[in-house]
């Protein structure tokens, strides 16, 4: 998904990938990543958690994706959670590490910071490596096998054929701007240009969906789209849910007796 | 029985001049007619009323013998009638290839396996198999005019509406779409201001000017 949406050099690159993963049933990949998402997140002994995050290493080891590429982006997801990791030791009541100008850290804020970090991570890297690979096309279709309502797997396709066409219209027209010696200022000029160039491609956009839906209309469009593809699940399917579905059991298991202990 | 017949048309954009005033003119089985007319004349909307997608304020469309008023009477008439439309990117809207093409197909109510064959046969007699499984956004200008056609040509229409198929071709698209359209049997109707196609195509056909839209024999210079 990320990769479509991210630029067209990337795309290329998506579809060369031949990992063991993307080539399993994607409708079993969602439903996965869903359960996986699910248990981890219940998950709460930090070595349990760090076992998740293994479990993810290693889904990401046989996807096939670009390692390096891949964890950089599961560290760009990070970003958004790092003040609460950092702040999280200091607002929980506990025993104290150190002191900070006047402000105590406790042990208990930082377990379960780190707790936080390895469940974000594990779900994110899973999630990245079993739906991300898939081509966005594949997911919408996917989503609709799984009985998805239809309205949202039409959107979601529709914006994946014209994100592109959108963001080279908005290209032009920022081209025209600066081709009539255009440059950004703190000005009302450029506040009001800028107000210009979105209205016009909402205009623009608003005009072109309606005539994609006379064309649709043209072909005899009634109102639903009919997909072409069908999925089968193989053997190679089962057994791979199998096989994350016992890692998980696994992971329960350790939970429980560790919580028992 | 004319395949389209259009009577007496009149139509305005909600608070704009008159674009079309009395408009008549009709396509016969296997006739192919030209539209000319001055860019902003109305070829356009002359098209789009003849597919539904406008409704005349006077006037009658009437297709394959039957005088079409509602929603439900043009979804028939857009069955039959192909229209390819000037932009290839409004009317490309699936990722790939050989889903658009088995669009028109799956709602004339094919099941799969004949929308697919379909989409092979129409690609394979238009020599772009090769662009089958291809993502359509990703296609050059030339290549996804030609699955335009393709897309139209998939529903078997028995009229051919053509809004300047020519705009943006190189010459070796050019040549292509000239072949394939001389090889057609369909009725053609075709706006297009490239008189060298049309030449090729239609040589005669109606003029649509100053609201009017007359019948000319052959097209001398224009």
């Amino acid at each position: 998904m990320t990769y479509v949406l991210t630029g067209s050099n990337q795309t290329a690159s998506a579809g060369r990938l031949r990992g063991a993963v993307s080539a399993l049933d994607p409708r079993m990949r969602i439903v996965m990543t869903v359960t996986y998402a699910v248990v981890v997140v219940a998950l709460s002994n930090l070595w349990v958690l760090a076992g998740a995050l293994s479990l993810s290493m290693w889904l990401l080891a046989i996807s096939g994706l670009p390692f390096r590429k891949t964890v950089k982006r599961m560290a760009m997801m990070d970003s958004f959670i790092i003040f609460t990791l950092v702040l999280l030791p200091f607002t929980m009541p506990g025993t104290p590490i150190f002191t900070l100008w006047g402000f105590e850290a406790s042990w208990e804020g930082l377990w379960r910071a780190t707790g936080i970090a390895l469940t974000a991570n594990a779900v994110i890297l899973a999630v990245m490596t079993l739906v991300g690979s898939m081509e966005p096309v594949t997911m919408g279709h996917a989503l609709f096998a799984l009985t998805t309502p239809e309205r949202l797997v039409h959107l979601m396709m529709f914006t994946i054929r014209y994100i592109e066409v959108l963001r080279e219209e908005y290209l032009r027209l920022r081209t025209s701007m600066k081709l009539r010696g255009f440059r950004p200022r703190s000005n009302w000029h450029t506040y009001r240009s800028y107000g210009y160039l979105v209205g016009m491609m909402l205009v623009r956009a608003i005009e072109r969906s309606e005539r994609i839906l006379a064309a649709m209309k043209c072909r005899g469009f009634s109102g639903r789209i009919l997909l072409l593809e069908d999925f089968r699940l193989s053997r190679a399917d089962i057994l791979f849910a199998l096989a994350l579905a016992a890692a998980l059991a696994a992971l329960i298991g350790a939970e429980v007796f560790y919580a028992a202990a | 029985m004319p395949l389209l017949e259009l009577n007496d048309i009149h139509f305005s954009y909600p608070g704009l001049d008159p674009v079309l005033a009395g408009a008549s003119m009709t396509l016969e089985p296997g006739e192919r007619l030209s539209l000319i007319g001055p860019n902003g004349a109305g070829k356009s909307t002359l098209l789009k009323i003849i597919m539904g997608l406008l409704a005349p304020s006077r006037g009658t469309v009437t297709a394959f013998g039957k005088t079409c008023t509602e929603e439900a009477d043009f979804h028939e008439v857009r069955c039959r009638v192909g229209l390819v439309f000037q932009d290839a990117d409004d009317q490309l809207f699936c990722p790939t290839v050989a889903e658009d093409v088995a669009f028109g197909p799956l709602n004339l109510g094919k099941s799969k396996q004949e929308a697919l064959a379909i989409v092979d046969s129409v690609l394979t007699r238009l020599g772009l198999m090769h662009l089958r499984d291809r993502v359509t956004h990703k296609l050059s200008g030339g290549e996804k005019r030609l699955v335009t056609l393709a897309s139209v040509l998939a529903m078997e229409p028995e009229v051919l509406i053509l809004d300047e198929p020519t705009n943006a071709l190189d010459p070796d698209n050019y040549t292509r779409l000239t072949e394939i359209l001389k090889d057609l049997d369909q009725a053609i109707l075709l706006v297009s201001h490239d008189a060298d196609f049309r030449a090729e195509i239609a040589p005669g056909g109606y003029r649509l000017q100053d609201r009017i839209l007359a019948r000319v024999p052959a097209f001398e210079n224009s």
